[in-house]
C-alpha cells in the first residue's frame, strides 16, 4: 500500500517541516518514505509545496501528481491541486485562511481552522503541526503512535520547548472536531 | 537526511577533508553541511569568492594527493570548466558534484538534467574525458560519492557526480558506513621531498608537440580502462521486454512507475537506467536491440542522451524522446502514454 501526500501553501508556514515530520514518523515505523520539497527563491512567501510518499514496497518516482491526501494551506495551493487529487482521496483545509468549499463530492474534505487555532493558543507559527494532528486522526496510513519520540529527532535538544509546543500543535488538530 | 547531505557526509567517510565551494541552489546544502562538519574533523571548508577559485583550490589539494571536492550547480560548473580541463591537463583526481538546474544561461532554480552534453562532452577544452556518475536515490547519492573518490584516485581523473536537483532536495533514508579506503599510489603528488627523490611537478604546460601528443594517448588508453571496467547500470523488468526505456536519475524513478502501470496492462517493458553517463553503458544497450522493438529516451532535456542511445544501437531501432524541461518533471502518465502508443502500433 501506498499513501501520497500532498503539503501545499505559502513559503513560512511550516509545508517543508510538517513534511518533514511525516516522513520521518513514517521511518521510524519501518515504511519506505521519500520527502521531496519545491519552493521557491524566496525565504517567506511564494509557494512551497511538499511530496511525503509512504509505502511498504520501494518508492519510484518521489514526485507527488495525484495525491492521496491535500493539506492545503492557502487558496492558490486549492486552486491549484484539488482536481489532482485521486477519487476517494482526503483534502485538508486550513479554513482560517481559505474561504472558499471544496467543489469535489468524490473526496473526503476536512475543515479547520488551524492559523485561528494557532493564533488563538499563542502558537501563532504552528498551523502546519495543527493540521499535521488533523492528518493523524484522518489518515490511516500515519498512526498516532511515537509523536514524541519523532518529534524528538527533528527538533534539536537546544529548542526543547519547542518540542512541547509542537507536541501541543498536533494534540489540538488531532482533537478538533469539525 | 537530504540527498546533499548525504553527499556531504559520504565525502566526509571517504576521507574528504578538503571542500571548497561558493553557495548556489539546489545544492547549498552541500557546503552547509561541510561548513559545519568541517571544522569539527579538523578539516578545510572554505566559501571561496567565486565558482573559479573553488575549482582552483581544488586543483591545489590535488596536487598534493589528498582527497578533496567542490560542488555547484550548473550555473557555476559553466565557470569551474576551465578548471575542470586543467585538472585533466595534470592529471590529477577530484570529486566534482553538480546538482542540475534549469538552464541555459542562469535559468531557474527547479531540477534539471539539461548539463548532460556538457558533463559527458563538453566540461573544458582540450581531449579530455570525467567519469560521470548519475545517481537516482538518496542511498546512491552516497554511494557514488564514496565511489567517485575511488574511481578518480585509481584512474588519476577528475569524477563528476551529475545529480538532478530532485536528488539534492529530496530526502530518503540512507544508510552510511565508513567505506574500506583503497590506498592507490600517489608518488606523483607534491607533497615535499625530503632530499629523498626528484621533485614532483604537476603542470598542464606541454610546449614540445610530441610530449603533448604521447602525454594525450596515454590519458586516452587510461579512459578506455575505464571503460572496459568501470561502466555501470541496472536494468529493470528486462528479461522479456518488448520496449526498453533508457533514463538516469529522477527520470529512471518516474520510468519504473509508468513499467509498473504498463505491465499491469500486459505491455512488456523494462528500463535500461546508466549510472555512470560515461562511460555510457553501450553494451547491454545494443544487446537489448537484439530484442526489444523500440527504445524511449526519458530526459529532463530537449533530447541529450538519446544521441548516445541512437550511438549504441547504430540506429537499428526507432528511439523517441520523452521529456520536460525548464525545471519541469515528466509524469509517469506521460511516459505511460508514449508506451501504450508503441505497444498499440503507433510508434513512429
Amino acid at each position: 500500500m501506498t499513501t501520497q501526500i500532498l503539503i501545499a501553501g505559502f513559503g513560512g508556514q511550516g509545508v517543508l517541516f510538517s513534511g518533514k515530520f511525516l516522513a520521518y514518523k513514517a521511518m521510524m515505523e519501518d515504511s519506505q518514505v521519500s520527502w521531496l520539497p519545491s519552493y521557491g527563491p524566496e525565504m517567506r512567501g511564494g509557494t512551497a509545496n511538499c511530496s511525503v510518499i509512504v509505502s511498504d514496497s520501494p518508492i519510484g518516482s518521489p514526485i507527488v501528481n495525484n495525491p492521496d491526501v491535500l493539506i492545503a494551506m492557502n487558496l492558490p495551493s486549492l486552486d491549484k491541486y484539488e482536481n489532482s487529487v485521486v477519487p476517494g482521496g482526503i483534502i485538508i483545509v486550513d479554513s482560517a485562511l481559505i474561504a472558499r468549499k471544496v467543489a469535489r463530492t468524490d473526496v473526503k474534505v476536512f475543515y479547520i481552522p488551524a492559523t485561528q487555532m494557532a493564533s488563538d493558543e499563542g502558537i501563532t507559527t504552528l498551523a502546519n503541526m495543527i493540521i499535521a494532528g488533523k492528518l493523524i486522526r484522518e489518515c490511516d496510513a500515519i498512526s498516532h503512535d511515537n509523536i514524541e519520540a519523532v518529534m524528538g529527532k527533528i527538533v534539536s535538544a537546544r529548542h526543547k520547548e519547542l518540542l512541547d509546543l509542537n507536541l501541543k500543535a498536533i494534540e489540538l488538530g488531532y482533537n478538533y472536531e469539525g | 537526511m537530504k540527498g546533499n547531505e548525504a553527499i556531504a557526509e559520504a565525502a566526509i567517510l571517504a576521507g574528504c577533508r578538503h571542500y571548497f565551494g561558493y553557495p548556489i541552489t539546489p545544492q547549498t546544502e552541500v557546503a552547509a553541511y561541510m561548513a559545519k562538519r568541517m571544522p569539527k574533523i579538523g578539516g578545510t571548508f572554505l566559501q571561496a569568492e567565486s565558482e573559479v577559485a573553488a575549482i582552483n583550490m581544488v586543483i591545489g589539494v590535488a596536487s598534493t594527493g589528498k582527497r578533496c571536492m567542490t560542488s555547484s550547480s550548473s550555473p557555476g560548473i559553466s565557470l569551474k570548466c576551465e578548471g575542470l580541463s586543467y585538472l585533466a591537463g595534470c592529471d590529477l583526481p577530484a570529486l566534482v558534484v553538480n546538482v542540475e538546474r534549469g538552464g541555459p544561461g542562469l535559468g531557474g532554480i527547479q531540477p534539471s538534467q539539461s548539463d548532460y552534453f556538457q558533463a559527458t562532452r563538453g566540461s573544458g577544452h582540450g581531449d579530455f574525458r570525467m567519469i560521470v556518475l548519475a545517481p537516482a536515490s538518496v542511498q546512491e547519492m552516497a554511494d557514488l560519492t564514496v565511489k567517485g573518490f575511488d574511481l578518480a584516485e585509481k584512474y588519476r581523473v577528475t569524477t563528476m557526480l551529475l545529480a538532478d536537483g530532485t536528488m539534492g532536495q529530496m530526502m530518503e533514508p540512507v544508510s552510511l558506513e565508513a567505506p574500506a579506503v583503497t590506498e592507490y599510489d600517489k608518488s606523483w603528488a607534491v607533497t615535499g621531498t625530503n632530499c629523498e627523490r626528484k621533485h614532483n611537478i604537476i603542470n598542464s604546460l606541454s610546449l614540445i608537440p610530441e610530449e603533448l601528443e604521447q602525454q594525450n594517448i596515454e590519458r586516452f588508453e587510461r579512459y578506455a580502462k575505464i571503460e572496459e571496467n568501470e561502466t555501470m547500470y541496472e536494468e529493470f523488468m528486462m528479461e522479456d521486454a518488448e520496449i526498453a526505456i533508457v533514463a538516469f536519475g529522477v527520470a529512471a524513478r518516474i520510468s519504473k512507475n509508468a513499467i509498473l502501470a504498463a505491465r499491469e496492462k500486459g505491455i512488456k517493458v523494462g528500463l535500461i537506467r546508466p549510472i555512470t553517463l560515461w562511460p555510457f553503458p553501450k553494451a547491454p544497450i545494443a544487446k537489448a536491440a537484439a530484442q526489444v522493438k523500440e527504445f524511449i529516451s526519458v530526459e529532463m532535456n530537449m533530447g541529450q542522451m538519446i544521441e548516445d542511445v541512437k550511438l549504441a544501437i547504430g540506429c537499428s531501432r526507432p528511439v523517441s524522446l520523452v521529456n520536460r524541461v525548464g525545471g519541469m518533471i515528466p509524469s509517469p502518465e506521460q511516459v505511460l502514454a508514449r508506451i501504450e502508443e508503441i505497444a498499440g502500433g503507433n510508434g513512429k
